[in-house]
C-alpha cells in the first residue's frame, strides 16, 4: 500500500468544509423567488376529513396559496408505492393500501400531510397553517401489531382485510417438524424488536425549482439515492418525465436508510412548484422528522430451537409480526422477509428452517429500512436463541457457538443465501482473547463479593451486504436492479474526477474511493475528486444504503479504472515506441518494463485530448465507465462481547468493556471504518438500552421528542475495543465487504445477554431502561 | 416562534412596571423553559423583560445566617462559587448536575424556582434545606412556596430576587437522571440543621411536583446513616408513572436516592 492507497488510514478530506461550516446542505440554499411550504398534519391517528377551510389562511399576509389532499389527487399526481413485491403463503400479492402525497379523505396516523400553505415567508406560512381549519371526525384507531389482526379491529385499508399485508414464509416447514420431532432439546423464546426513530443529525427537507420555459423541475433534496428518487417520481409518481427532473442531493447529513424513501413532502414540493410558479422550500423541523420519517424495527417475534443430544442444532422455527405503521414505504415489504429471514442461519449449520412473518398495518408512522434493516432483527434473534439455549443446555454460550459454527465454504444456507467465506471461529477467538473471556468468571465472582452484578454477553452476527445480482434480487420481486456504476473522467492534466452513483452522507466516499484511484494509477488524492447526488452530473446509480458503497460502487471504479488503464498503455506504449505488454504502471509513471523508459499519467492524458500522436484508429480523450452487477451479496460477520455491570438498586447497567472483532474482507481506511464501527455500535447499544418510539393505545406518538426519546450520548456509551480478523470477500476484486451496519446489527444481542447474565433472569426485553431491569431483577 | 417585545431592563423595580404595562408579558431570567415553548409557538407573550443583565440580581455572598443567591445567578456560578461551596457544598454539587454545559451557563436558580418544573433540580434543594425566597415584594418560606406542578406562591409580576439559605450540619443531593431529558427521573435532597432537626425532598417522583418525604425525615433524625433507611417503606401513591419509570420503581429510587445523598453528605 502507498500512504493514501489502499490500506492506509488517511484524513478525511471532507472535513475541511464539515468542521468548518462550509458543507451545503438543502436548507443552506436560497433560489432568486423561493417561497416556503409549511404543511398541514394530522393531530388523529385515524380520522376521516370532514372539510377544509382555508378563507381566512388565504387572506393573511405573504399567503400564496393553501393546497390540499384532494387537489393533489385531481391532478393525477401518483400515489406512494413499495417497490418491492411480496407474495403471501396462499400465492396472492401483497396488499397495498392507497398512498396519495396528501390525504383527501382519510388520515392513518399522527402527523400525516392533509394540506400545504405556501408563502412567502416560512413563518407566514406557519401563521397562516393555524388558520387554516381542517374538520375531523375520529375514526377508532390502533397501533399495536396484535390488536390489529384481532377480530373487530379498526380497520385501516379497504384494500388490505384485517389489515393483513401479506402471510409470507420461507423455507421447509416439513424439514423442521421432522427436525423438531427428534430434537432431544427444545429451547424458545418470545422477543420484541422495539421500533427505533432514525433521527438524522439533518432534518430532511426540499427544494423544488419549476422552469415554465422549460417545463423541467430541479429538485434539491436530503436524499440517500438521487437517481432513484428520480426514477420513481417519473415512473410512478407522473411529476415530470426523467430527461425534464433533474434530482440534487448536496450534502447530507446522515440517512440510516430513513433517506432512500420518496416522501410526501419532495413530491408535494415539485407540484407545488408548478403549482404557484415559483421555487418551494420546506425544511421539517425535529418534531417532523419524529412524525414523518419512516420509523426501524418494530417486530413480535416466537421463536424455536431443537437440539440433538451433543447441542448440535437440528433446527430453526420462526414466526414473526412484523408492524408496518399506516402506508407501506418504499422498500418496506423487503426488510421483514428477504432481508430478514435469509439471514436466520446466522453463523451456524441449521439443517433446516421455517419462517412465517406476517406484515400488518398499523395507526402509527410507516417503517421501513433503518441501519441493518432486518439483518439486526434476526441477529438479536439468533443471538438471543444461542444465549437461552446454552444457558438451558447448560454448556459455554462460546462454546455452543462454536460447535455450531459454518466452517468450509461456500455454504448454501437452507434460507437462500450462499456465504461465500469467512472464519467464524477467528472472530470470536480474537473478541475472547481482548475481552479476557477465560477470566471472566474470577472477575464476577469478585463483583459479587462486592455487592455488584457482573454479566457478560456474547453476540455472532453475519450479514449480507451489497445486495445483488440485480437477476436474483429481480426474481424475488424487487422493482429495481442493484448495480452501480461509475465513470472516470482523466482529464488533460492528468487530475480525475469521478463520478459514482452511489452517495456520501457520512460514509467518506470522497476520501476513500479517491485511495482506490491513488493506489492503481498512482496519482496523490488531492488530484482526485469525487463527484456524486447529482443526476444531471452522474448517469445513473442505485444510491448508498446496505452497506453496498465500497463493495458494489468501490467495484465499477476499478472496473472503469482497469479501461481507463488498457486505453492509457495503448496511448503510453505508442508514445515510448514500446509495445503494450510491457507497459506497466509504478507511482503514476507508464514505464517500459526493464528499461528506464517512461512516460507521466499527464502526459498519457494531456496525448489523449490533443490527439496530435495517438494510436491509428484510437478515439480523443480518456474518460470511461463501467456498470457493475455483482455476483453475490457480501457476507460481513463477527463477534461482539460485552461486560456489564448493573446496579441492583437502580437497574442501570454500565459498560466494563466492549470489543467487537469484524470481518470486512479487506479494509480501504482503516480509521474510517473504525468510525463507521463506532458509530454502528452506538445504534445498537441505543436500541439495546435506550432508544424505544411508544405509542399509547389510540395511536398518539408517546416519545416524540428528545425529552421522551432517549437518543445515545457519548456518555451512555463504553470506549469501544475494535478488532479485525481478514478473510477477504471472493465475490469482487477489492475483496471488500462493506461495514456500515455491523455494529448496529451485533451489539444489541450482546448487551441484553450481558445484562440477562448479570441478573440471572432472560426475561427482559429491549430497551433495557433502569425501570426494567430493576423490575427483571425485582420482579 | 410568534413575534414579541423584547425588553432589557436594567433595574428590579423597571422589571415589575415593564410587566405592568404589558398586556400578556413573561420574565426571561435564563431562557431554559420559556424559550423553547415559544419556539414550538406555546407560548406567546407579548412582551418578554429580561431580567438576567439586572446587576443586582446576579452573585452569591454570605450572610449572617448563612448564604444567599441572587436569583439570576447560572448554574454555573453556583457550581464553581467558592462561598457556596465552604458553607453547603451539596448545592454546587447540584448545580453541576443541572442538564448541560450550555444549559448551566444560561439556566438561573430564580428561573427554576419560578417555573417549578416537577423534575428540577434545586426545587428539592430549596424545600430540604428550608430556604427563604425573596421577592421583590416579601419573603416565602419554601414549605410555603411550591404549590404542585409548574405552580407556586409568587403572584403575577412578582419577581424572585434572592434565594437565603440556612447553615446546615449535613447536606447531600442524589439525582437518577431520566434517560432522555437528563431532569431529575427521581432526585432527593437531605439535610441535617443544626438543631439536629431533618428535612428530606424529593424531585421528579410526584404527581404533584417537590415533596417533603416524612418517613425518611424520620428514620434519619432518630439515626442519621443510610442504612437506617433500609427499613423504610415509600408508598407509590400519587407517584409518576411513565415509560421511563413506573411508580413502584420511582419510590424505589426514592429511597436508594435518598440513600446516596446520605453517603454524598458524609
Amino acid at each position: 500500500m502507498g500512504v493514501e492507497g489502499i490500506g492506509a488510514s488517511v484524513v478525511r478530506k471532507e472535513d475541511r468544509r464539515f468542521i468548518t461550516g462550509k458543507g451545503r446542505y438543502v436548507d443552506d440554499i436560497k433560489l432568486v423567488g423561493m417561497t416556503h411550504a409549511h404543511f398541514i398534519r394530522s393531530p388523529h391517528a385515524h380520522a376521516k376529513i370532514k372539510g377544509i377551510d382555508s378563507s381566512e389562511a388565504m387572506k393573511m399576509p405573504g399567503v400564496i396559496a393553501v393546497l390540499t389532499g384532494q387537489q393533489i389527487v385531481d391532478d393525477k399526481i401518483g400515489n406512494l408505492i413499495c417497490g418491492w413485491a411480496i407474495t403471501s403463503k396462499d400465492g396472492s400479492p401483497m396488499k397495498m393500501g392507497a398512498w396519495p402525497a396528501m390525504a383527501p379523505e382519510t388520515v392513518r396516523f399522527v402527523g400525516q400531510a392533509v394540506a400545504v400553505v405556501i408563502a412567502e415567508t416560512k413563518n407566514q406560512a406557519r401563521d397562516a397553517a393555524e388558520a387554516v381549519v381542517v374538520n375531523y371526525e375520529e375514526l377508532p384507531a390502533v397501533a399495536d401489531v396484535k390488536a390489529a389482526i384481532a377480530p373487530g379491529a379498526p380497520q385501516l385499508h379497504p384494500e388490505a382485510p384485517g389489515n393483513i399485508i401479506y402471510d409470507w414464509q420461507l423455507g421447509d416447514e416439513a424439514a423442521v417438524k421432522a427436525a423438531f420431532a427428534k430434537a432431544a432439546n427444545v429451547v424458545s423464546l418470545d422477543l420484541t424488536n422495539n421500533r427505533l426513530v432514525p433521527n438524522a443529525m439533518e432534518p430532511r427537507a426540499a427544494i423544488a425549482d419549476y422552469d415554465a420555459a422549460e417545463e423541467h423541475f430541479t429538485l434539491y433534496t436530503t436524499s440517500q439515492n438521487p437517481h432513484v428518487a428520480r426514477l420513481v417520481l417519473s415512473a410512478f409518481y407522473n411529476v415530470a418525465p426523467e430527461h425534464k427532473l433533474r434530482v440534487i442531493a448536496p450534502d447530507v447529513g446522515g440517512g440510516f436508510g430513513s433517506k432512500i424513501y420518496i416522501y410526501p413532502e419532495e413530491m408535494v414540493a415539485l407540484w407545488a412548484s408548478k403549482k404557484v410558479g415559483r421555487p418551494v422550500k420546506w425544511t421539517g423541523d425535529r418534531t417532523e422528522s419524529f412524525l414523518t420519517d419512516a420509523h426501524g424495527r418494530d417486530h413480535i417475534t416466537h421463536a424455536e430451537m431443537a437440539f440433538d443430544k451433543d447441542n448440535k442444532i437440528l433446527g430453526l422455527r420462526v414466526k414473526t409480526h412484523a408492524n408496518f405503521g399506516a402506508y407501506m414505504s418504499l422498500f418496506s415489504s423487503a426488510v421483514p422477509t428477504y432481508l430478514y429471514a435469509t439471514l436466520l442461519s446466522g453463523q451456524y449449520v441449521i439443517p433446516a428452517i421455517y419462517a412465517e412473518v406476517m406484515a400488518v398495518y398499523t395507526n402509527t408512522t410507516p417503517v421501513d429500512a433503518y441501519r441493518g434493516a432486518g439483518r439486526p432483527e434476526a441477529s438479536y434473534l439468533l443471538e438471543r436463541m444461542m444465549e437461552t439455549a446454552a444457558r438451558q443446555l447448560n454448556v459455554d454460550p462460546a462454546e455452543l457457538r462454536k460447535k455450531n459454527f459454518i466452517t468450509t465454504f461456500p455454504y448454501q444456507t437452507p434460507v437462500i443465501m450462499t456465504y461465500d467465506a469467512g472464519d467464524f471461529n477467528a472472530s470470536i477467538d480474537a473478541a475472547m482473547k481482548a475481552i479476557d473471556y477465560a477470566g471472566f468468571p474470577a472477575r464476577k465472582a469478585k463483583a459479587k463479593s462486592e455487592g455488584k452484578l457482573r454479566g457478560i454477553g456474547v453476540s455472532c452476527y453475519i450479514e449480507a451486504c451489497g445486495i445483488a445480482p440485480s437477476k436474483a434480487v429481480g426474481s424475488l420481486g424487487a422493482g429495481v436492479g442493484l448495480w452501480e456504476s461509475a465513470e472516470i473522467r482523466v482529464n488533460p492534466v492528468g487530475t480525475i474526477e469521478v463520478l459514482t452513483g452511489t452517495h456520501s452522507h457520512g460514509q467518506s466516499h470522497e476520501t476513500t474511493f479517491c485511495q482506490l484511484i491513488a493506489e492503481r494509477l498512482g496519482v496523490p488524492i488531492s488530484q482526485v475528486s469525487i463527484v456524486h447526488g447529482d443526476t444531471d452530473k452522474v448517469q445513473f446509480g442505485m444510491g448508498t444504503y446496505g452497506s453496498r458503497s465500497i463493495a458494489v460502487g468501490g467495484t465499477a471504479i476499478v472496473k472503469a479504472m482497469e479501461k481507463i488503464e488498457s486505453k492509457a498503455k495503448k496511448i503510453a506504449a505508442h508514445a515510448l515506441e514500446a509495445s503494450e505488454n510491457d507497459i506497466v504502471i509504478e507511482n503514476g509513471e507508464f514505464k517500459v518494463t526493464g528499461t528506464d523508459k517512461s512516460i507521466a499519467l499527464p502526459m498519457v492524458a494531456l496525448a489523449a485530448y490533443t490527439a496530435h500522436n495517438l494510436p491509428d484508429g484510437m478515439e480523443p480523450g480518456l474518460k470511461e465507465t463501467a456498470f457493475y452487477d455483482p455476483t453475490n451479496f457480501t457476507f460481513p460477520a463477527g463477534a461482539y462481547i460485552c461486560e456489564v455491570e448493573v446496579d441492583a438498586a437502580t437497574g442501570k447497567t454500565s459498560f466494563v468493556n466492549f470489543v467487537a472483532a469484524d470481518d470486512f474482507g479487506r479494509l480501504i481506511n482503516p480509521m474510517v471504518v473504525e468510525g463507521q464501527v463506532h458509530g454502528g455500535l452506538a445504534q445498537g447499544i441505543g436500541q439495546a438500552l435506550l432508544e424505544h418510539a411508544v405509542y399509547n393505545e389510540n395511536g398518539q406518538p408517546v416519545t416524540a421528542s428528545f425529552m421522551d426519546y432517549t437518543m445515545p450520548r457519548a456518555d451512555d456509551l463504553p470506549s469501544f475495543q475494535v478488532q479485525h480478523t481478514t478473510t477477504l470477500c471472493p465475490s469482487n476484486p477489492l475483496g471488500v465487504k462493506g461495514c456500515g451496519e455491523a455494529g448496529a446489527i451485533g451489539a444489541s444481542a450482546a448487551v441484553i445477554n450481558a445484562i440477562t447474565d448479570a441478573i440471572g433472569n432472560n426475561k427482559l426485553e429491549m430497551p433495557a431502561t433502569p425501570d426494567r431491569v430493576w423490575h427483571a431483577i425485582h420482579g | 416562534m410568534y413575534e414579541t417585545t423584547y425588553h432589557r431592563a436594567s433595574s428590579v423595580d423597571e422589571a415589575a412596571a415593564l410587566f405592568a404595562k404589558g398586556k400578556e408579558a413573561k420574565y426571561l431570567a435564563g431562557g431554559q423553559t420559556l424559550l423553547p415553548v415559544m419556539k414550538q409557538r406555546l407560548a406567546s407573550p407579548s412582551d418578554v423583560i429580561d431580567l438576567a443583565k439586572i446587576k443586582d440580581m446576579v452573585g452569591c455572598s454570605g450572610t449572617t445566617s448563612g448564604i444567599q443567591i441572587k436569583a439570576a445567578t447560572t448554574h454555573y456560578d453556583v457550581s464553581q462559587d467558592a462561598t457556596v461551596r465552604k458553607a453547603i457544598p451539596a448545592l454546587c454539587a447540584l448545580a453541576s448536575q443541572i442538564g448541560d454545559p450550555a444549559v448551566r451557563h444560561r439556566g438561573t436558580i430564580g428561573g427554576s424556582l419560578a417555573n417549578n418544573d416537577p423534575a428540577a433540580d434545586y426545587p428539592a434543594a430549596v424545600l430540604a434545606l428550608n430556604a427563604t425566597i425573596k421577592t421583590n415584594k416579601r419573603t416565602i418560606a419554601a414549605d410555603d412556596f411550591f404549590q404542585g406542578l409548574f405552580s407556586t406562591a409568587l403572584e403575577d409580576g412578582e419577581i424572585i430576587t434572592a434565594v437565603d439559605f440556612p447553615v446546615v450540619d449535613k447536606a447531600g443531593y442524589a439525582k437518577f437522571p431520566h434517560p432522555a431529558s437528563r431532569f431529575a427521573l427521581t432526585g432527593v435532597f437531605v439535610a441535617r440543621m443544626p438543631d439536629g432537626d431533618v428535612r428530606v425532598a424529593a424531585t421528579g417522583a410526584s404527581q404533584n411536583g417537590v415533596m417533603r418525604v416524612g418517613p425518611i425525615e424520620a428514620a434519619l433524625k432518630a439515626n442519621w446513616s443510610a442504612s437506617a433507611i433500609d427499613s423504610v417503606t415509600i408508598s407509590a401513591d400519587g407517584l409518576l408513572n411513565d415509560i421511563h419509570g413506573t411508580a413502584d420503581y420511582r419510590a424505589n429510587l426514592i429511597k436508594v436516592m435518598a440513600q446516596r445523598a446520605v453517603q454524598a453528605a458524609g
